[in-house]
């Protein structure tokens, strides 16, 4: 991916990678992402950013989707939260663009 | 206690397959075990390992492609959510299947190759298969399924590894499972022709961690060590029964491939009982689960939650003792094996056993070596 700018949540539109598959789990009663040999279990917002990961919305799209669900929460602390997630997602190999 | 929850369904859909590859992980005595289990029970097995909790499902063999009615397995598969995975030698594929399979919801396929030099990697299939299988791998990404290349490593194609990458890269493969050979079944049988150095073996580790650096986010890249070369032993299928349950084309219930060698041992089969009845109280599966079983120097290892004690087929074929700790451990009163073992392969000899239906029956016709217990 090589080095983001602060510009890039203007920029990068993240795509969930097609190996990688969203779902609930029935017995934890919580979503989970599943990939290869692995599954991810997810906290409550994950979910959430993901499904807005297909290659249309910005970051600063997808905080702007996420500000309005959950709100009185602060706007630039969430947007450090949304890079960071993606950002770890990215280097896994689990989201393209 | 409870069971634990299955993540992992191993499903063993048949022993049959054109390639004849000299580590192969079915049993040695393959040909005794007839009768594969119908579309129906193999689906009513999904069902229950999906509400069992199961979330990853591997179709393979044998060659699952063998299987006429693999695309309504993989439906079925589907229609329970579980993340199914071809595991296949891919001589059988061609577009128009890989096309079907697609439309029926299989999310990932995962290709064997043997090496990037063709001599040695048909030496290693007992077939001719080299060109068959880059020319299918690259159509499992051109009909647009994930692509995991998987390589068993031994001391013929371990130097290769560079070229290896090299290849898998190329082939723009999402993952590269580096997989050292680990010694059961044919490849016990095939050990002395097949075990690396120790020289070879360390020269892998920092290849394989320059290559993650460079491919990261792009191609996955897994490796996994020949324990006979660790100071400790794997923890194998993370634990016994816990995570990991392998279904063989006759039914039964296994722990992992190769706990059929353990004598004493019952595993229930699919045919007569549900699965999620057998979890938890299939013999079998209970024999090792938690830490009771244990002797010395497991019993009072501070180790032992990490790895288990190792592996049980190992100490069994190698020990002679499924409850004994893994020889591969330095901390073994039988680790003398394992030396013996380095040494053997120091020398490198020993003839090439195929796995063809002729070398099963001799090799199931030797007397078996009584267990110490």
């Amino acid at each position: 991916m090589g080095e983001r700018s602060a510009d890039a949540s203007a920029i990068w539109r993240p795509r969930l990678s097609p190996k990688a598959r969203l779902r609930w789990d029935e017995v934890e009663k919580r979503y989970m992402l599943v990939f290869p040999e692995a599954a991810l279990m997810l906290n409550e917002t994950a979910p959430e950013i993901l499904k807005l990961c297909d290659g249309e919305h910005t970051i600063e799209g997808i905080v702007d989707s996420l500000a309005q669900r959950f709100v009185g929460i602060d706007r630039e602390m969430m947007k450090e939260d949304v890079m960071g997630f993606l950002t770890r997602m990215k280097k896994r190999g689990l989201l393209e663009g | 206690m409870p069971a634990p929850r299955p993540y992992t369904l191993v499903a063993e859909i048949t022993y049959r397959c054109p390639l004849k590859c000299l580590y192969c992980s079915n049993p040695v005595n393959y040909h005794e075990m007839r009768g594969e289990l119908s579309t129906e029970e193999w689906c009513r097995a999904f069902t229950d390992a999906a509400k069992l909790g199961v979330v990853q499902l591997h179709l393979t063999g044998g060659e699952p492609v063998v299987r006429k009615d693999l695309p309504d397995l993989i439906r079925h598969a589907h229609s329970c959510e579980l993340y199914t995975n071809l595991i296949t030698g891919g001589t059988l594929l061609d577009e128009e299947k890989l096309l079907l399979y697609k439309e029926c919801g299989l999310d990932h396929v995962q290709l064997s190759i043997q090496d990037t030099d063709r001599r040695t990697a048909e030496l290693i299939a007992g077939i001719r298969s080299y060109d068959k299988k880059l020319e299918i791998a690259r159509l499992i990404k051109k009909v647009g399924f994930p692509l995991t290349l998987n390589v068993c490593l031994h001391r013929l194609n371990i130097d290769h590894v560079p070229q290896l990458i090299a290849q898998a890269a190329e082939l723009k493969a999402q993952r590269l499972e580096l997989a050292n050979t680990a010694y059961y079944g044919w490849a016990l049988e095939n050990r002395s022709a097949l075990m690396p150095t120790r020289a070879q073996f360390e020269h892998l580790e920092p290849l394989v961690k320059e290559a993650r650096a460079r491919y990261e986010g792009t191609m996955e890249i897994i490796s996994t060590k020949v324990d006979y070369y660790s100071d400790y032993p794997k923890p194998c299928m993370g634990g016994w029964a816990k995570t990991y349950m392998v279904i063989i084309p006759t039914g039964e219930v296994l722990p992992c491939h190769a706990a059929h060698v353990i004598p004493g041992l019952h595993f229930d089969t699919v045919r007569n009982l549900p699965l999620t009845n057998i979890w938890e109280h299939s013999q079998g599966l209970n024999a090792f689960r938690g830490y009771d079983w244990m002797q010395e120097p497991c019993r009072s290892c501070p180790m032992k939650t990490t790895d288990f004690g190792g592996c049980r087929c190992q100490a069994y074929l190698l020990a002679k003792d499924a409850a004994a700790t893994d020889p591969v451990c330095s901390l073994s009163p039988q680790h003398g094996i394992i030396r013996e073992a380095i040494a053997e392969a120091e020398q490198g000899n020993g003839s090439l056993i195929y796995r063809d239906r002729k070398n099963s029956e001799r090799l199931s016709t030797r007397p078996l070596e009584p267990a110490s217990r």
